[in-house]
């Protein structure tokens, strides 16, 4: 069978991690709905104006973008381009080694996953410690995120306990309590050592220079607090117009990622250190990371830009949900992953994730949860039409080709006689024959009896009848 | 889902466009959807140069193809008329998917046409024609399955709402019910063991409340649906929405 490399994946996954996955999506799929039904009458007209007030920033980025780096640069923040990743990363370790610092402390951030920068930053000897208890877990295990909210969703308690007891931070306990504690113990001397932290940025305020950070865990405080220099990564996307953005923004990311009504945490940072504050970072820098964003912009996949990073698309998504985050094979899984994973190779790199575009039946679940109201099913149909224009090897495969279907559907005639001669499929033994489609459908389908022309029969002795 | 502004409906002509699975597969089906649009008062043509709407191309990606099936439909349903579709999904495509397809092509304008004369079967009936109650009778306990194409449609509510009136017909509540069966066209053989897997959870939920026929307004939903339940050797009885409404009419007759 010439199956798709996200199906195979998903038939290998272990039925564990299949229902971690399950309990932990059913868990957030409640919670988001019933505090969104409690909150709002109309949700989707929220999620309309949503979806407008960040596509309006980003169809005029040109506009936002300077002006929000004119407005960090007068509240004292050192403004950073980085047209790639490789750049980011360049500017980011050289800030690091200037600092001077062997340890630095990170919160969550999906752009600094894309820079895999906690891995090299220890090339470079540095030890940058992953303060969010989901990514700290990834670190110790080595593993990669599979959810953008919800880092070890693939994870049991369990499995949490294990790799505790593996690295040394006590004895087997899988009390959920014990395990935070812990971490928390085995982090407080790493913010207070730590001369750098960094962090991403959920939004950036074009009209302040306010940056704005949302955590459940504290850990992004804790991390300005106890550091000299904070520097914070954000894709360019992140700009919105004004302040004022903020609330509905905030309001539906926080429901929709977690259903809580607000995150323990939310931070607005607008510059380093002023002279009345006794603490915080005495330098802040923030690192706009383009990474073939630019390129989406004004697109025909354009509304991608929109998101918000609150995972709802992947929760809802049957296919996430059987295949876990790690079948995408990159940094953003579900739905989003599949059409922004591709686009964010960029040019050359489109074709080696363009099969994630067909991971989907294009259900629309995700459309309709969305917070900024992203059109996902037609972005990932726009995905699949670049990728078969483009030829891509892996997204053709196990895509049976329409050269006969196209034929058959244009020339009516031929199309009365298929629907006359289709009866011979009542007599193969289908299941048997060596045809990838064919098999991949019958060894766990059916087809009813064809019945073609039948119908166009009966109308014709019904109209001769009539006419009679 | 978007729902283009339809024209408003003039006279009682419409143009039926039957599915390519009812032409191949469910043709009582086809048969069922003439009647009950003649019964609602309609002078219905179908044309007999109609094939396929060309949404499988559109989800295989190859939108050439697509554009030239499209092309074709286009053609064999010109003229003023409304045109009703026997499938959520197939409606979905002509009105929702067409443009998308046709961005930049020179005959979008005739597409766009052709969306604001499209209607889904229940949604016409409901919408269109006004009906709210669909007289009769038919003693059954039914679940009705809403393929994913009629999300954010109207036909999701028609299709309620003409069930509700149909003395007899009770409509059971199943787990889950927004789910997709895992279908997705090209999707059911690139990615068989996720399609499959989606299928049996789908056919589970809707046989763990014992119904005697699954209703839809999509026959590709439920052959996929049936399909699965197949090789289970679990019976799975399913009836189109507008079998459904024939019989009842039927039964009220008696």
């Amino acid at each position: 069978m010439n199956r798709q490399a996200v199906d195979a994946f998903a038939s290998g996954l272990d039925s564990e991690v299949r229902q971690a996955i399950e309990a932990g999506t059913a868990r957030v799929i409640e919670n988001r709905s019933h505090t969104l039904a409690e909150d709002y009458s109309d949700l989707d007209g929220l999620r309309q104006l949503a979806g407008q007030v960040r596509q309006h920033a980003l169809d005029h980025l040109d506009r936002y973008l300077p002006q929000a780096e004119r407005r960090l640069r007068d509240n004292g923040v050192q403004v950073h381009y980085a047209p790639s990743a490789d750049r980011a990363l360049e500017i980011i370790t050289g800030l690091v080694r200037a600092s001077g610092t062997r340890v630095v402390t990170k919160s969550k951030s999906m752009a600094s996953e894309e820079l895999d920068l906690a891995r090299r930053l220890a090339d470079i000897g540095v030890e940058a410690l992953e303060t969010d208890l989901g990514e700290f877990v990834i670190q110790l295990d080595d593993d990669h995120p599979s959810h953008i909210v919800a880092p070890i969703i693939h994870k049991t308690r369990r499995n949490v306990a294990d790799s505790f007891a593996k690295h040394g931070l006590g004895d087997f306990d899988d009390d959920p309590e014990v395990i935070t504690r812990r971490a928390r113990r085995f982090m407080r001397d790493k913010f207070l050592a730590a001369g750098v932290t960094i962090t991403g940025a959920n939004f950036i305020s074009a009209e302040s220079g306010r940056v704005a950070i949302v955590t459940n865990e504290g850990n992004a405080r804790f991390g300005l607090a106890g550091a000299d220099i904070h520097i914070a990564l954000a894709g360019i996307e992140k700009v919105i117009a004004r302040d004022r953005d903020l609330p509905l923004l905030l309001s539906l990311l926080v429901r929709s990622a977690t259903g809580q009504r607000i995150s323990s945490y939310v931070e607005l940072v607008s510059g380093p250190r002023s002279a009345s504050q006794p603490s915080g970072p005495r330098e802040m820098h923030v690192v706009f990371l383009d990474s073939n964003r630019s390129r989406i912009v004004g697109g025909q996949t354009r509304e991608i830009l929109r998101c918000i990073r609150c995972g709802a698309c992947m929760n809802t998504c049957p296919v996430y949900r059987q295949s876990s985050g790690h079948a995408y094979r990159g940094v953003y899984p579900g739905p989003v992953g599949t059409v922004l994973g591709p686009l964010l190779k960029g040019e050359d790199g489109f074709g080696e994730l363009a099969d994630l575009a067909r991971a989907s039946t294009l259900c629309g679940a995700c459309g309709d949860v969305c917070p900024v109201n992203i059109p996902l099913p037609d972005l990932i149909a726009r995905v699949r039409a670049r990728s078969h224009r483009e030829g891509t090897v892996s997204g053709d495969a196990g895509i049976p080709s329409m050269g006969g279907y196209s034929l058959i559907a244009r020339h009516p005639g031929l199309w009365r006689l298929a629907m006359r001669f289709g009866r011979v499929l009542n007599w193969l033994p289908l299941r048997q024959l060596p045809l990838g489609v064919s098999r991949a459908w019958f060894t766990s389908r059916t087809l009813p009896r064809w019945r073609g022309g039948y119908f166009r029969r009966w109308l014709r002795s019904r109209k001769e009848g009539q006419d009679a | 889902m978007l729902t283009p502004d339809r024209n408003p409906i003039q006279g009682r002509n419409v143009q039926l466009m039957i599915s390519c699975l009812c032409d191949a597969f469910f043709d009582d089906a086809a048969k069922a959807a003439v009647e009950i649009l003649q019964q609602a008062g309609c002078q219905v043509t179908v044309p007999s140069d109609q094939t396929c709407c060309g949404q499988a191309a559109y989800t295989a990606g190859d939108w050439e193809t697509c554009r030239q099936v499209m092309r074709h439909t286009a053609k064999v349903f010109a003229g003023p008329d409304p045109v009703v579709v026997a499938s959520g999904s197939c409606a979905a495509a002509l009105f929702h998917e067409a443009p998308i397809a046709f961005e930049g092509e020179s005959d979008l304008p005739v597409m766009q046409d052709l969306a604001r004369r499209t209607w889904e079967l229940t949604d016409f009936l409901r919408n269109a024609l006004g009906v709210d109650q669909w007289a009769g009778s038919l003693a059954a306990r039914a679940v009705i399955h809403h393929g994913c194409h009629t999300r954010g449609t109207a036909t999701r509510e028609a299709v309620r709402t003409l069930c509700a009136g149909i003395q007899g017909l009770e409509i059971l509540d199943v787990p889950d019910a927004d789910q997709c069966c895992g279908f997705g066209g090209v999707f059911s053989v690139s990615h068989p063991y996720i399609s499959t897997e989606m299928g049996r959870k789908k056919v589970t939920d809707v046989l763990s409340v014992k119904p005697d026929i699954v209703i839809s307004a999509d026959m590709s939903c439920l052959m996929h649906q049936q399909g699965i339940a197949g090789r289970l050797g679990s019976e799975y009885p399913i009836r189109h929405i507008a079998q459904v409404l024939r019989d009842a009419s039927m039964g009220g007759l008696e």
